[in-house]
């Protein structure tokens, strides 16, 4: 799965939990969950277990806390997905 | 962790301690209990003499039971000293029935995932004709405190 396809994967489940706003329009990779997309903590942790169910994936915390950039997510996605 | 000491870590005391007992708590569950003391303060307010349970504390009352005790309980499995504070993050409620003063209260709250500090239960509240006043999903981030 190339990066393209994987961030058209993840758009949808970002866009489930931001609050709305302009931002959204404009996901790309370097957009910032938290300081761009103004999603919290919280939210983040429901926007990894959807990831891990949609692309079959574990996702450990170390993982996790890199998390933090739609770049960065996508990164991990990628890797895990070689690990397959 | 027994049900005593859980209560002991709860952060909370009168007037908005809104757990008496707890039943039973395992790493999936809890249920515990509450009696709304028809002297609570906000009855005087909730509504203009028409005393009625406040959604909010009906809320709060399912997180202090549902998610704080059994928080505290598996942050306890993991860390047996540990000092942990769940903050309630979100909350979708639906409210069924009004509680009135005096009424006893049993809430039971099943574990939905606890992953990367995150809690999140379905919770149930039932008054005493078994009856569900209320019931939804709550969540808390688990946080360990590093201080004293």
């Amino acid at each position: 799965m190339n990066r393209e396809e994987i961030i058209a994967l993840l758009k949808p489940i970002v866009i489930t939990y931001a609050p709305p706003s302009a931002a959204l329009d404009h996901i790309n990779e370097e957009s910032d969950f938290i300081t761009d997309l103004k999603i919290n903590s919280a939210n983040l942790v429901d926007i990894v277990l959807d990831v891990e169910e949609k692309f079959d994936i574990t996702i450990d915390n170390q993982s996790m806390e890199k998390m933090l950039t739609v770049k960065a997510a996508i990164d991990v996605i990628s890797d895990k997905l070689n690990e397959k | 962790m027994k049900a005593v000491d859980i209560l002991n870590k709860l952060p909370y005391t009168h007037p908005f301690l809104f757990v008496d007992e707890l039943e039973k708590i395992d790493e999936n569950s809890v249920t515990g209990n509450y009696t709304y003391h028809p002297d609570l303060d906000f009855y005087k307010g909730h509504f203009k003499e028409n005393p009625i349970t406040p959604g909010v504390i009906l809320t709060e009352t399912m997180a202090q039971i549902g998610l704080v005790c059994l928080g505290i309980y598996l942050l306890s499995l993991e860390k047996e000293n540990g000092n942990g504070q769940i903050w309630m993050t979100s909350a979708n409620v639906a409210y069924l029935k009004p509680v009135y003063p005096g009424e006893k209260v049993t809430v039971t709250s099943l574990k939905k995932y606890f992953r990367f500090n995150k809690l999140q239960c379905y919770v149930e509240m039932k008054n005493n004709k078994g009856e569900i006043v209320c019931e939804g999903t709550l969540a808390g981030m688990l946080v360990e405190n590093n201080g004293t």
